[in-house]
């Protein structure tokens, strides 16, 4: 138990511990912003988690995952439009939805690899956000207001505060389930075809369907995040799906530590703090990030949790790193 | 539907085509030889666009206004990859992708620093004004131009590569880096001059494309994007698949735009048909590229890789 106290193994619990005392905090400090704020960085910790699957275990560069954003954010928005407010058949058509859509994309995406798989996985995100921009009846270019929350009887999140509590569980049980998934079989043969998919081949598994079903596994995930957040902002609209959004997940896995569990949560949580932090300095806060990701992506590769890592080994060389692979 | 529409739409569609050449052949040759993943090539067509709209804002010469944009982006792209771009090279396809994501963000937020969010509006340059005869209907003036000058540079970058010496040296190089190198060829020194061609084509497509769309911030991204699908449908490395596919998506996309809204108003209401129409055709370019992926992954006229 003398692990909780390093510091790479007690950051988790802690960060999950400081997130939970927010909603908390903001009603003492009566800065409501707060809550919506940090709802947002959950929601995106979420989301990268889910890309981390693919992109960090798998090798799977998706450069199209905001598609599964915008999909959980229609299913939503859609049965919503329609008069539909049950929380659970949000939740159905999103799980469902993002299963079907990622499955396609996948199955046809994995035919190529390398560059030509960015490519694909963005040409699918763009697909997606096109069709929704032509379709005018929902609103098309402008959006569509989520005319009802989802409710899952008694819980309505259409309150800031329920929405986080919800948040915040789903993101704690995503991320101990990456926690074992990642040191699973299913995990460990995933990482194997990442490095060398054709020795994994040649041991019997299959390294395409491996990365098909964490391909899937995902989006789905991902579109999971997307119904939270048209929750959150009571609006979806063609933007969350646009390849920036992609690029903006990508991002946030590889600052947080691609490939780690605790990686994406910390991503997030220091990309939306900077952006809102930047944003607080100037407005043309882009032209200050757009560097650092250049300078991060140059020198910073193993991200924060690599760096608390190797501070880690620094200071208690005899023991660290012990049975904890890189990536 | 008559046939005076259908084939100015088809010389449209030409136009288009050409530009995205221009964009297509710098990426997909840095692609070829150093496997590099280049978001900021629109950046890059901005940067033209802007040095040439506001070079004949100042000087009222088109011709000067076009050799500011060609040393503007030549510059930009130098200085980038120097700086940024040749360090990576040995990198995977992630931090490539990370690095110019970087790139597109810092270029799209300073141009609107210094010049505002609004758009530039630049005149067609005078001598260029009016229209031509073809075949007994008129066509602008200024678009044929674009088309014939994209088909020069065409035909000049298959000269370039298929007849001299530094074109063998690239199509080598595109074959085996490393046995290029071996050989004693500054294969770093090659790569640097190839980037900032590539560059400079891309400011040349940016500059000519000015006075037919707006320059403005984030103008190269949507056209980064189609520049993408082309050269993935083209096979990436190969120049004369980039130039087949940026013909075959420069008319799918135009002729989409105008015809699906036609063909929707059969089925649907006019006006709803007018506002899906552009969209669906936007998605037609990128059904296409999956639909190629799909079934010729390694693209339609691949280069030949050893």
């Amino acid at each position: 138990m003398t692990d909780l106290l390093r510091p790479s193994r007690a950051l988790l619990p802690l960060l999950f511990l400081l997130l939970a005392c927010v909603p908390f905090a903001a009603a003492a400090a009566q800065q409501p912003f707060w809550t919506s704020f940090f709802a947002r960085i959950l929601i995106y910790a979420i989301a990268a988690s889910a890309l981390n699957l693919a992109l960090g275990y798998g090798g799977l560069v998706s450069f199209g995952h905001a598609l599964f954003l915008g999909v959980g954010a229609y299913a939503v928005a859609l049965p919503a439009f329609h008069g539909i407010g049950s929380g659970w058949v949000h939740l159905l058509f999103c799980l469902a939805g993002g299963a079907a859509v990622a499955l396609v994309i996948g199955a046809i995406s994995l035919r190529t690899s390398g560059m030509a798989f960015i490519m694909i996985t963005l040409a699918f995100a763009q697909m997606g956000y096109f069709l929704l921009v032509s379709l005018k009846f929902y609103g098309g270019d402008d959006g569509l207001p989520v005319a009802a929350p989802s409710r899952f009887g008694a819980l309505d999140l259409g309150s800031a505060p329920v929405l986080y509590g919800v948040a915040w569980a789903v993101l704690l049980v995503l991320t101990w389930w990456m926690s074992r998934l990642r040191a699973a079989p299913f995990g460990m043969a995933l990482r194997a075809a990442r490095q060398n998919a054709r020795r994994v081949d040649a041991m019997g598994l299959q390294s395409r369907r491996l990365q098909l079903a964490a391909f899937t596994l995902s989006g789905t995930a991902c579109a999971l995040a997307g119904a939270l957040l048209a929750n959150l902002n009571a609006f979806v609209s063609p933007s969350s799906m646009s390849w920036s959004v992609s690029g903006e997940l990508i991002v946030m896995v590889v600052l947080g530590g691609i490939g780690t569990v605790a990686g994406p949560v910390m991503g997030a949580l220091v990309f939306l703090g900077l952006e809102e932090g930047l944003k607080g300095v100037t407005e043309h806060w882009m032209a200050l990030f757009g560097p650092l990701i250049v300078l991060m992506a140059m020198f910073g590769r193993r991200g924060i949790v690599g760096w608390i890592e190797a501070l880690e080994q620094s200071r208690w060389p005899a023991r660290a790193g012990a049975g904890r692979g890189r990536r | 539907m008559n046939l005076t529409l259908l084939l100015a739409q088809l010389l449209n569609g030409l136009q288009y085509g050409v530009l995205l050449f221009l964009l297509a052949a710098g990426l997909t040759l840095v692609f070829g030889i150093m496997s590099f993943v280049n978001l900021a090539h629109g950046s890059l067509y901005m940067v033209g666009a802007y040095a040439a709209a506001l070079a004949y804002g100042a000087g009222g010469s088109f011709t000067l206004a076009m050799l500011t944009a060609m040393a503007a982006a030549l510059a930009v792209g130098l200085i980038l990859e120097t700086t940024v771009v040749s360090r990576l090279y040995r990198r995977d396809h992630l931090d490539h992708v990370l690095a110019t994501f970087g790139l597109v963000m810092f270029f799209n937020e300073a141009v609107r620093i210094v010049w505002g969010p609004q758009p530039l509006f630049v005149q067609v340059p005078e001598s260029l004004v009016g229209t031509v005869d073809l075949l007994g209907f008129g066509y602008p003036l200024y678009r044929f131009a674009i088309i014939v000058a994209g088909l020069v540079v065409a035909i000049g970058s298959y000269l370039l590569i298929h007849k001299t010496r530094v074109g063998m040296l690239i199509r080598a190089g595109a074959q085996n880096p490393q046995m290029v190198a071996a050989l004693g060829i500054p294969i770093g020194l090659l790569n640097a001059l190839l980037f900032g061609v590539g560059a400079m084509l891309a400011g040349v497509a940016g500059a000519m494309a000015g006075p037919v769309l707006s320059v403005q911030s984030g103008m190269g991204d949507a056209v980064l994007i189609t520049t993408l699908v082309v050269i993935v449908i083209g096979g990436i490395g190969s120049v004369t698949g980039a130039f087949y596919a940026a013909l075959i998506v420069g008319v799918v996309d135009t002729m989409g735009r105008v015809y699906l809204p036609l063909l929707l108003r059969q089925v649907a209401d006019r006006s709803v048909a007018d506002a899906a129409g552009p969209a669906l055709a936007s998605m037609s370019v990128y059904l296409l590229m999956a639909l190629v992926l799909a079934l010729r992954p390694q693209g339609l006229f691949p280069a030949h890789r050893t």
